[in-house]
């Protein structure tokens, strides 16, 4: 203690001594430098997706200068490698659709009910357990759901259909949908959570019970991050790679119903890198079409999820 | 029911969160028709009692109560009651204005809808807000957001609200800390005019408040032990002029807060 306190002493009378702090060397060159290293830093990812923009457009023109943008964008036939060929991205974006369709009817309601349940009704031990489960589900890299759906929930949908062939995109997106409800469930329980509980006494207060104060007033409240995490869900289903390229199939095709084979965008884009197009080629640069028309779509759907976040979002 | 009889009684409440003892051996009657103020420091436990009446504690899963509370003759903690059918009969109105985000008409319509009425929404819409004379200012608007009103709006929105499910008692907790002297004034109006047809229990912080517009007085104060119990119930007229208690003199003169 006496120690502490003579310490403390030295320094007051060494100031007093000098009369003024002691300036450190170089610290405006630090400063300086710290600025650029945290600047540089934060610009990274602006321009990681510079760059990723920048290749995506540049092998995209090429292969746009051969083939007609309307062609790519409405044609319903995908035969790039086979003879006759033709460009059309239409049954690419159909697998990808079908599969974040299936994801989305099996993660938004589970993922919502679950999100009700951790926000409003699990006790706190009951919430210790769920929540580390969800995150390991989070965790579980996309190659083991994509052996999953493949080895054990397309067999056990085979007894139910038994027509139903290997690769599927029911199978893989139930799957996918599981995949992504810890996404939907998390940011919709922190858009609950962050209802005032002064909302939740006025409806205890009106004489409502528990489920109807979580329906009708904390979801409602919420919603616009409820919705913000539908949308960025569904984005990730559609940018999802492995699961679908294991587990859906890789025949494109304009097709509604969940139990033919498929293939989507994603998966092309992975069948093509793997296989034996020459750099350069045709071939080849319909990756980078099909990449930059997947970009866009989800840039589309993140955008709106961010718009949907600020347009709806409650002042309380 | 005899207008006489008191709509609450409540005896030896004690109320416990964990194994702090909030509130100790409360007994007090609670007049029909009549406003009775609760007044008290900070800490008293008032807000507390407040939340007695209409079972709200029960959401707080470390509150539990002792000893009795009667409604209209029948316990109100019988493990028979139903809760929410409770605080349908029992309204309540908040600190803070805690309309829900939805439109004027919508938070009116919430307690109808969940509550099954059967009659003209729209007619009960207006009575309400009426009642809480907030309509003329609203009339034109009734889709706009809630949260578009001033704060005294607001409040009165609230209580159009709780008027709206024809509850025979309104529970208001410091109705109008949050809001300015004027929209004070207009509470306090609404209150007294309510009380031709509703039994209110209002809490509040401000003596002056509780002497304007309450028929009885109950002055809380806390003990050593920071547990709540009832010093003095009483005619306004007598607890502001006669008080019977020291304690109540001194609170009431200023000499403690």
């Amino acid at each position: 203690m006496e120690t502490t306190a003579r310490g403390a002493a030295t320094v007051r009378g060494d100031r007093a001594a000098t009369g003024r702090f002691r300036r450190r060397r170089g610290a405006s060159l630090e400063s300086r430098v710290i600025w650029w290293v945290f600047f540089l830093c934060a610009m990274l990812s602006v321009l990681t997706t510079v760059a990723i923009v920048f290749s995506l457009l540049s092998q995209a023109l090429s292969f746009f200068r051969e083939v007609g943008v309307w062609e790519f964008i409405s044609g319903t036939r995908w035969t790039p490698i086979l003879k006759p060929r033709s460009y059309g991205v239409l049954p690419l974006v159909n697998g990808t659709l079908l599969v974040a369709f299936l994801a989305a009817i099996v993660a938004l309601p589970v993922g919502l009910a679950t999100a009700i349940f951790l926000a409003e009704y699990a006790p706190d031990k009951v919430r210790r357990i769920i929540k580390p489960a969800l995150e390991v589900l989070a965790g579980v890299p996309t190659v083991v759901y994509g052996y999953f759906a493949l080895t054990f929930v397309t067999p056990q949908l085979q007894r139910v259909f038994p027509d139903m062939i290997v690769f599927n995109a029911l199978s893989a997106g139930i799957v996918m949908g599981i995949m992504i409800i810890p996404m939907v469930s998390s940011l919709s329980e922190d858009a609950m959570i962050s209802v005032p509980r002064s909302l939740r006494q006025a409806a205890y207060a009106l004489g409502a019970t528990k489920l109807e104060t979580s329906v009708k007033v904390v979801v409602p409240a919420a919603l616009s991050g409820i919705v913000a995490s539908f949308i960025l869900a569904i984005s990730r289903a559609i940018g999802e790679t492995m699961l679908v390229t294991i587990a859906a199939g890789a025949t494109p095709r304009m097709t509604a119903n969940p139990l033919d084979s498929i293939q989507t965008m994603t998966a092309y884009i992975v069948q093509l890198a793997l296989g034996e197009a020459a750099h350069g080629s045709l071939e080849y640069n319909t990756i980078f079409a099909v990449g930059l028309l997947l970009f866009v779509m989800t840039l589309c759907m993140n955008l709106l999820g961010y718009w949907v976040v600020r347009r709806w979002r409650q002042a309380y | 029911m005899n207008d006489d009889a008191p709509i609450f009684e409540v005896s030896s409440l004690s109320l416990y969160y964990d194994d702090f003892r909030a509130l100790k051996d409360i007994d007090m009657e609670i007049r029909r028709y009549a406003i009775t103020a609760l007044i008290g420091p900070s800490g008293c436990g008032k807000s507390t009692l407040l939340r007695c009446f209409n079972r709200m504690n029960d959401l707080i899963p470390t509150a539990r109560i002792e000893g009795r509370i009667l409604f209209e003759g029948s316990d109100l903690y019988h493990p028979d009651v139903d809760a929410t059918e409770i605080r349908s009969r029992i309204g309540m109105v908040f600190q803070r204005p805690n309309p829900f985000p939805k439109s004027i008409y919508d938070n009116v319509a919430f307690g109808l809808k969940i509550n099954g009425y059967r009659g003209d929404i729209d007619e009960a819409i207006e009575r309400s807000l009426r009642q809480a004379a907030l309509w003329d200012e609203v009339k034109d608007r009734l889709k706009d957001s809630a949260l578009e009103l001033s704060g005294g709006q607001q409040q009165r929105l609230c209580i159009a609200r709780a008027l709206a499910v024809e509850p025979e008692v309104i529970l208001m907790d410091e109705p109008a800390s949050a809001l300015d002297p004027i929209a004070t004034l207009a509470i306090e109006e609404l209150v007294r005019e309510l009380s031709e047809s509703y039994t209110i229990v209002i809490v509040t912080h401000n003596m002056q408040q509780a002497a304007r517009v309450s028929h009885e007085t109950a002055f809380l104060m806390a003990g050593e032990d920071r547990s709540g119990y009832l010093v003095e119930h009483g005619a306004t007229s007598q607890i502001f002029t006669t008080p019977k208690s020291e304690r109540t003199e001194a609170y009431i003169t200023g000499r403690f807060s």
